[in-house]
This record gives C-alpha cells, sequence and structure tokens, in this order.
C-alpha cells in the first residue's frame, strides 16, 4: 500500500467515526434523559420559562430535525448556546480550550519522557532488581487516581515547600502574556508559554512555566506508567533482535545501539500510543483542572455539569471528540511517513 | 526410501518426555497447563486477591468493627490529627477518618462489581455473535465500538453520568457503556482466531450447530482473555468512580465513601490536615492496585511475555 | 612445522544458560586452534552449540548465557579479559561476524551506505563521511552488488545480495578472523555456491581467517582446511578435512559423511542417523551420544569419554578409543 492510498483511506475512515461520535453525544445529552430542559429546571417548576428556553435553543422541534440541525451547526462551527445565558457555547470553549491544550501537551512531553528514560534503563537489566522496581513504579503510578495525585503534590510542594503555586495559571496582579502585536495586529495563541515568548517576557514566561509545573506533573506522571511498560517491552524485544546483536558485532557502541538502534525502532510504537492515551489525557485532565483550578475545558464542563447546563455540556463534548479524532489521524498519518516500509 | 543404521550395538532411543502433547483439556485453557510454572505471576495474582479480598471482608464487617460511628458528625474536635483515641484522626465535621476508612469501600466496590456484570452480560454476547456471524452486522457493530473506544472514556463517563443523575446505577452504566468497547475487541480477535483452527471445522463438518461451537469450543478459550479484561474493568471502574464523585455525580446520599472523603478533604488543603485524604486515597489505591496486579498476573499466565 | 604463534586459539571453552529449568551447557570444553588465511568448518545438528560457539568468540552470548571457563587467545591476548571498550574496539575490526539471516540482521530503517558509514566512523572516527562512502562503494563492488544500491533500504534487496553485504561490513575493516554463521542456510543452492565461493576469494585476497559454522558437512568438507565436529555441546572430532574424510573416527562424523546423498549414484536410499539430540537439561549418563550410537558399550553408557589424540593432529571424543589404544 503506498502512502497516498494509506492517508486517503485513513482521511475516509474518519469520517464515519466523527458522524458517530455525533450521534452518540446527541443520543446521550438530547435523548437519553428525555428532556435537558426539564433537567435543567429541576427544582424550580416554571413551565413558561421552561417552553420560552426549548423555543430559544429550538429544543421543541421534532428530534429527527434537531439532528439535522445540530449536525449542520458544527459544520458551521456553531456548538449551540448556553443553557445560562444563551451566549454561543463554541466562543467559551475556544477561550478555555488553550489552557487545556496547554497543559495536555507539557503532561504528554512529561509522561513519554518518564516513559521511555525509566523504560530503557529497565531494558537494560531484565528481572534484575532495577527493573522490578521500575516495573513496580509503571503499575503504581496507574492506580493512584489523578486528584489525588494532583493533592498530595500541591501539600508537599504547593503549601509545604512553596517551590510552586498552589492554584491557578496565572498569579493575580500580573498582566497575562499578550502575544505578539505588530502594527495594530494582535496574535496570541493563548497558550501562555507560546504567548509570553512572543513578547519577549521572560519573567512571564518563568512564571507560566511555575503555574504549569505541578499540574503537568501529575497527569504525566499517571500516565507515564503506560510509555514505562511499553517503553521497556519494546526494547527489550529489540534488544535481542538480530540487528542488534548484529550491530554489536560490528563494535557499534552501546550508546548508540541502545539509542540510535533499538529505541528507533521502539519508538513508532510509542508515538502510536501517544495518539491512543491522548484521549486517557483529557479524560484525566478533567480532573487535574478541577483540582489545581486550572481555568481549561475540562474545569468549564464541571462547572456546566452543576450548572445544568445541558447544551454547553454536549458542545464541549463534541468539541473533545473531534479534537481526539484529529490527533490520533495525525498521528496515523506521521507514523505512515516516518515507517519507510510503509512508504514506496 | 529410509533405511535406519542399526548395528549390533544399537539401544532404544528413550522417549523424549518434553515432546509430548499436552492433553486437549489444557490446551483448553491456557495457562492452567502447568501449574508449577507460575511463578512470579501466580505470586502476583495471589498478592492482588488477597488486596482486594481483605478490603472486602473489611468493608462487610466494618458495621460491627468501627470504633466509632462513620457518618455520626462531632464524635470528637474537628481536624484532629491521628493519635490514639481516632487512629486516623477527624475530619472538618468531626467525623472519625479511620471508621469511615474502614467502611468507605462500599460504594466503589458496588459501581464496580456492578458495572462488570453489566459488560460481562451485554459485551461478552454481543462480542461472541458479533465476531462470530459476521458480515455487515459486524462491520457495523465494530465501527460502532471502535469509536466509543477512540473516545475520552473519562468524558464519556462524565457526560452520561451527568445526563442520568447521581447514584451507584448511574455511574455502573456509565463505566459499563465504555468498557463494553474493550471486552467486544478482545473476545472479537480471540474468536477470529480460533474460528479457523481446524479443530473448529471439523466440528462444523462434523454438524455440530453454530450454538454448540460457540459454547463448547469458542467460549472456553475467550474466557482468559475476558478475566483478564474484567479485573482492569475492576480496576479502571473504582479510578472511575471515585472520578466521578469528585466531580459531584457520585452518590448523593450520606454514605461513608472514600471518595466523598477525598472531595471533600480537597476543600481543606491549606489546613494541612493530610490526614483527611491521604488514609482514604490510600484505600483507593489499594483496592485499584490490587485488581491491577491480578489482572497483571493473570494475564501473564494465559501469554507470557518474554520466554527465555 | 608451525613456527610462530596461531592467530586463535582456544582452549577448554564452556558456555552456560540460566533457564528457568536450569542450567545448560551450550558449550562443554571445546579447544581448537586457527591459523592466519586457514578455514575452520564448525559442523553439527541444530541446537549442539555451534552458533553458541561462535559468539562466544566474541563475546556476543545473549543473556541469560554467560561464558563460565576457557580461554580465547587472539593473537596470544585473552579475549576474555578485554575491557568494554577494547572488546568494542575488537568487534568489527579484528574479529567480525556474518550473521545466518542477512534479512533479520540488516537494520530495516537504515539504508545500506549507512551501515557501513556508521562502521567506518565508529572505528575511525576521523574518516570524513565523503570518504567513508567511497571506501563503501569499493566495498560493495568487491562482494559484487553495484554501488547505486547504495542508497536502497534492506527490504529492496534480494536474499542473496543482502548475504553479501553483510559479507561486505565483515570483512570492511580487513579483520583477521571473520566467523560466518550459516552464511548460506537462508539462500537457494545456486546463490549458496557462489557465497561460499565469495567468502573464499575473499579470504584469500584479504588474508584472513575464516570460521565457517554450517550443518552441512559436505560444504565444509572442500572448503576448510580444519573441521570441528559438533554434538550436543561437546567437540566430538577435531582434525584436517581430509582426515575427517578419509578417516572419520567418530560413530557421529560417520554418520554425516554416510548421509552425504552421491550425486553420481543412480539409486540410492538416503541414510539418517536414528534419533534425535538430547535435551540439555537432560542429558544421559555417560556418552552424550550412546543412545544413538551404533557401537555404544557398557563403558559409554557409564563414563563420559575425553577428548583423545588418536593420531597427527586428529582428536576424538569417543569411548571407542583410549590412550594407548
Amino acid at each position: 500500500m503506498t502512502l497516498r492510498t494509506y492517508v486517503i483511506s485513513r482521511i475516509l475512515l474518519t469520517i464515519p467515526m466523527i458522524f458517530i461520535l455525533f450521534t452518540m453525544v446527541f443520543l446521550v445529552i438530547r435523548v437519553l434523559p428525555g428532556d435537558p430542559v426539564l433537567l435543567h429546571f429541576e427544582k424550580q417548576e416554571n413551565p413558561a420559562a421552561m417552553e420560552r428556553m426549548r423555543h430559544r435553543l429550538g429544543l421543541d422541534k421534532p428530534l429527527w430535525i434537531q439532528y439535522l440541525d445540530y449536525v449542520a451547526g458544527i459544520f458551521r462551527g456553531d456548538l449551540g448556546e448556553s443553557m445560562v445565558d444563551y451566549s454561543p457555547v463554541a466562543q467559551q470553549i475556544i477561550s478555555a480550550f488553550p489552557a487545556t491544550l496547554e497543559l495536555a501537551i507539557f503532561s504528554m512531553v512529561i509522561a513519554v519522557s518518564i516513559g521511555i528514560f525509566f523504560g530503557v534503563e529497565a531494558s537494560k537489566g531484565y528481572g534484575k532488581t532495577r527493573d522490578n522496581v521500575i516495573r513496580v513504579f509503571g503499575i503504581v503510578t496507574y492506580a493512584i487516581p489523578v486528584f489525588f495525585l494532583g493533592m498530595v503534590l500541591q501539600m508537599v510542594f504547593g503549601l509545604g515547600l512553596h517551590w510552586f503555586p498552589v492554584e491557578s495559571r496565572f498569579p493575580h496582579g500580573v498582566d497575562l502574556p499578550s502575544g505578539l502585536a505588530v502594527g495594530g495586529v494582535h496574535f496570541s495563541t493563548g497558550l501562555y508559554t507560546i504567548d509570553s515568548l512572543l513578547e519577549g517576557n521572560v519573567y512571564k514566561f518563568v512564571v507560566t512555566l511555575r503555574g504549569l509545573a505541578l499540574p503537568s506533573l501529575t497527569l504525566g506522571l499517571v500516565l507515564s506508567g503506560v510509555f514505562i511498560r511499553l517503553t521497556r517491552s519494546n526494547m527489550f524485544e529489540t534488544l535481542q533482535l538480530d540487528y542488534v546483536t548484529a550491530a554489536r558485532a560490528r563494535g557499534l557502541s552501546e550508546t548508540s545501539v541502545t539509542y540510535g538502534y533499538a529505541l528507533r525502532n521502539a519508538f513508532l510504537p510509542v508515538l502510536t500510543m501517544m495518539g491512543l492515551q491522548f484521549a486517557t489525557l483529557l479524560g484525566g485532565a478533567i480532573l487535574t483542572e478541577t483540582t489545581f483550578s486550572w481555568f481549561g475545558l475540562g474545569r468549564y464542563i464541571v462547572d456546566r455539569i452543576s450548572s445544568r447546563d445541558y447544551t454547553a455540556i454536549q458542545g464541549a463534548v463534541v468539541f473533545f471528540g473531534i479534537f481526539v479524532s484529529f490527533v490520533s489521524l495525525v498521528v496515523d498519518l506521521l507514523y505512515a511517513y516516518l515507517d519507510p516500509r510503509i512508504r514506496l | 526410501m529410509l533405511t535406519l543404521i542399526r548395528g549390533s550395538g544399537c539401544e532404544v532411543v528413550e522417549v523424549d518426555k518434553s515432546k509430548v502433547r499436552k492433553g486437549m483439556l489444557s490446551s483448553l485453557i491456557p495457562g492452567l497447563s502447568s501449574l508449577s510454572q507460575r511463578g512470579l505471576a501466580g505470586w502476583l495474582v495471589v498478592l492482588g486477591f488477597i488486596m482486594v479480598t481483605s478490603i472486602v471482608v473489611v468493608t462487610a464487617i466494618s458495621p460491627w468493627v468501627v470504633p466509632y460511628n462513620p457518618s455520626q458528625i462531632n464524635v470528637g474536635r474537628p481536624l484532629l490529627s491521628p493519635n490514639s483515641q481516632f487512629l486516623f484522626g477527624t475530619n472538618n465535621m468531626g467525623q472519625d477518618v479511620f471508621s469511615r476508612v474502614l467502611s468507605g469501600g462500599g460504594i466503589m466496590l458496588e459501581v464496580s462489581i456492578l458495572s462488570v456484570m453489566i459488560c460481562l452480560l451485554i459485551g461478552v454476547p454481543i462480542g461472541l455473535l458479533s465476531s462470530y456471524v459476521g458480515g455487515i452486522f459486524d462491520r457495523f457493530l465494530c465501527l460502532i465500538m471502535d469509536s466509543i473506544y477512540a473516545f475520552p472514556g473519562l468524558v464519556l463517563a462524565i457526560a452520561i453520568a451527568a445526563m442520568l443523575g447521581r447514584g451507584v446505577t448511574n455511574m455502573a452504566i456509565s463505566i459499563a457503556v465504555v468498557y463494553v468497547p474493550s471486552y467486544f475487541r478482545v473476545i472479537r480477535s480471540q474468536v477470529l482466531s480460533i474460528k479457523e483452527m481446524p479443530y473448529v471445522e471439523a466440528a462444523k463438518a462434523a454438524g455440530a450447530k453454530g450454538r454448540t461451537v460457540l459454547s463448547r469450543y469458542i467460549f472456553p478459550n475467550v474466557v482468559p482473555s475476558i478475566v483478564v479484561v474484567a479485573t482492569v474493568n475492576f480496576a479502571d471502574a473504582i479510578l472511575t468512580a471515585a472520578g466521578l464523585t469528585f466531580i459531584g455525580l457520585g452518590v448523593p446520599v450520606d454514605i461513608p465513601d472514600w471518595g466523598w472523603d477525598l472531595t471533600n478533604g480537597s476543600r481543606l488543603l491549606s489546613s494541612g490536615a493530610w490526614w483527611v485524604i491521604a488514609y482514604p486515597g490510600l484505600m483507593i489505591i489499594l483496592l485499584a492496585l490490587g485488581f491491577t496486579l491480578m489482572g497483571e498476573g493473570l494475564s501473564e499466565m494465559a501469554n507470557p511475555r518474554l520466554r527465555e | 612445522m608451525v613456527v610462530s604463534q596461531p592467530l586463535l586459539s582456544v582452549n577448554g571453552l564452556t558456555v552456560e544458560y540460566w533457564a528457568r529449568r536450569g542450567k545448560v551447557r551450550a558449550v562443554e570444553d571445546v579447544s581448537f586452534s586457527i591459523d592466519k588465511s586457514e578455514t575452520l568448518g564448525v559442523v553439527g545438528e541444530s541446537g549442539c552449540g555451534k552458533s553458541t560457539l561462535g559468539l562466544s568468540l566474541m563475546r556476543l552470548v545473549p543473556y541469560p548465557g554467560r561464558v563460565v571457563k576457557g580461554k580465547i587467545l587472539l593473537k596470544g591476548r585473552d579475549v576474555l579479559g578485554f575491557s568494554a571498550s577494547e572488546m568494542r574496539n575488537l568487534r568489527g575490526k579484528d574479529i567480525s561476524y556474518v550473521f545466518q539471516d542477512p534479512m533479520t540482521s540488516l537494520n530495516p530503517v537504515k539504508k545500506i551506505g549507512a551501515h557501513f558509514v556508521e562502521l567506518i566512523r565508529a572505528h575511525e572516527p576521523r574518516v570524513s563521511e565523503k570518504d567513508a562512502v567511497v571506501r563503501t562503494r569499493k566495498l560493495l563492488k568487491d562482494v559484487g552488488i553495484q554501488s547505486e544500491r547504495i542508497g536502497d533500504y534492506p527490504h529492496q534487496l534480494s536474499g542473496g545480495m543482502r548475504q553479501r553485504v553483510m559479507i561486505a561490513l565483515a570483512i570492511a575493516l580487513n579483520p583477521s578472523l571473520v566467523i560466518a554463521d550459516e552464511p548460506t542456510t537462508a539462500l537457494d543452492v545456486i546463490v549458496q555456491a557462489k557465497i561460499l565461493d565469495l567468502l573464499n576469494a575473499l579470504r584469500d585476497s584479504y588474508g584472513m581467517a575464516l570460521v565457517l559454522i554450517t550443518h552441512d558437512l559436505s560444504i565444509v568438507l572442500e572448503r576448510s582446511d580444519k573441521i570441528i565436529v559438533m554434538y550436543a555441546g561437546h567437540m566430538v572430532e577435531y582434525a584436517r578435512s581430509e582426515d575427517i574424510y578419509r578417516n572419520p573416527q567418530h560413530p557421529y562424523t560417520q554418520g554425516l559423511l554416510k548421509a552425504i546423498p552421491n550425486v553420481e549414484l543412480d539409486e540410492q536410499t538416503l541414510n539418517a542417523i536414528a534419533g534425535s539430540p538430547p535435551d540439555l537439561l537432560n542429558l544421559p549418563k555417560g556418552c552424550r551420544f550412546w543412545p544413538r550410537c551404533y557401537c555404544a558399550k557398557e563403558r559409554c553408557r557409564e563414563e563420559e569419554p575425553r577428548l583423545i589424540c588418536t593420531e597427527q593432529d586428529h582428536y576424538v571424543r569417543c569411548g571407542k578409543y583410549k590412550e594407548g589404544e
């Protein structure tokens, strides 16, 4: 199969999956509970107000029309209106998402780094103490509830040692990073690390990193177990492969054999795993954001749950789904590009 | 034509026992064939099992063993650090943390057991049927299952739980929905490989009905993988239940629950009362870890990696 | 008369593997020597330890195996005592290895040329990339591969060509000793002969010694100077190839010779040796070969025979021969 064929078929595959995703979310939010508006007004029975809301949000139309409106809306970029104040959900999501993205990226980087490092270390001595300790570490970290770890880290490093701020993404009193301003045109990504660099403000950059440290460490640690295990088993299998022994037989140094040969080939599965774990990462981000008062999309969803804003929840969940599909598509394509055996 | 060299001093070759095929039963249930080879994997299963059972037992007998009523407030002054009277200290409402720890596992266990049951009752038959029957039905189901599987599990669980409302059953349902695809996939890959095996074809040729083939040939071989997935399911269910509680989608009634303790304790961080969250959190970890170890051990027994 | 020191001298080499079920001696008490420009053939069934022997000469025995006894003297120095960096220096440069399956021995994501450049620069860091490429082209030519292939990936080459690449890599730095482990087993018959001829030609032009490991006695009979016959980890016979052909002394060797089909005869029956090699964890008492030996005696079942020199440069490990007879 050529690369081009693969790319096309992979992209084509995404389409039905995204549609199923839309349908799933629609079923869960609109169909499952019966009447989301009723749920919203849980305690106060106010038929007039409920009718108004239903009409305003288009929830009084027949179900299949609602579905079509919904799907059409997504393609237009319209994710509905909030039940709380009828403001466009899409906008709220766009402003909240960069925080989650920043957290997710840093956490993934930490998880993969820890994973690869310890995975390689473990594979160097199969069955020996170092290996077993690392394996146990990998298993245990997965069993820790992410928010518990977050709280522990907060107590130890935040309150106890005062190394890192306990809450919030950015300290009060300091202006947020504003990004690049060129001749009246303002450009910012919403990712404070990049924005502060664009602005050229090192102090803000450092402050951002300090704020990111604990949350991404929390999420990264919990996720690292999977990568440790994957790297370890891949490395171990690869290290036993003939071409690794052949490389050693040519007198290449252990470092180039480990990192140049074995790891390079063990890396591709890590890449795939990164794509797979991204979904888990976003799930964990919700809990982490709640623990650290991090104002990202996860926190947004939790807030909307407590205010019973179901249309907002729907919009956010759809967004999550689309984003995850997109990321896994990119990862698959990247993998296909990197593996010369698929090329040609 | 082969002639073998024989001479006057030729001895009978000893039968090489290690080459004798093992019995059919043991090949139907892989992993049990050589009990003596359990080794490390067996230890893991045993250890995990002990951890889980102890917690279950403790939770079950807790009503009789607790020093104080776990739900009663102000049995002691609030936020006392661990001492001889209150082994694990008290929380902000003056409740005894130790008693709450002993009795707090109930909800998590209920949720996880319920979700696994749902998965087994729904996911296993669907998986078996779909992969055995094949065709459009199978492909359609696969697509659905893959979509659910690809979706962030926790997000979906949160969405479902948010819509269904609070409560043990609803939590179990949302976890089950998220987990069914895992069972589906595992069963499907097993069934697909077994379907092609000669002994299944032979049975079909001898006139065995589909139902028979499924139940007597395919199902026993699928069982080990199901068990492994189930243990992981248990572990995940516990962590997810804790997460759902943390977000506020837990149980509305005032039952001692580790998840609730953590949620409550998260608001108390600045007071430095680490014991309020440390012990319940530790229990959650131990319970999830117990299941995870069992899962690791069982999966290693079923297909040992890294043979020497 | 050999005046100078042999290039390689192995004494009492023993290699153990620690498997889950017990200890296995894959190679036990093997001794031999090779001179410059000599070819040594190592013959035996699968599992007799010949590959382990080859790997142990470069200390590449994989975990959980270890060399537990013996000496390996390369130009007088004991390889077993070398430090890690001395070993790295040695491998690829003084001794090199040609692996059995060229498909799995080459890095699938590295171009052919890159293998060579990496090898050259690992041992001679001062060489520029351009010079390394020039040398690569010459090497490829020496083994009969067009230099355009330098930019190909391993999976784009045929089996025979991949093996030639492996050989080229092995001789790239002009080693004194090349160990070839079943270099032709993964190839078809016609290519086999070409590869073996190539090895011999290179041996002559580069002046190196060659260890040829194979299960096929016919190959080593024509192409090697000395032969070791291995069985269940033991060296059961060690002699010059003419002597093995004219006067095979160990029953196993005799069986192997008889098993070689003769092209000239019209009809023949295939002669196989009854039985199969022993399980190394469950070795029979006494001589390891007695269950399959056509003339096993009481004594063979009791004592393990020692290696004895029966005539000039001819050693056997068999109960038939006692010192003094």
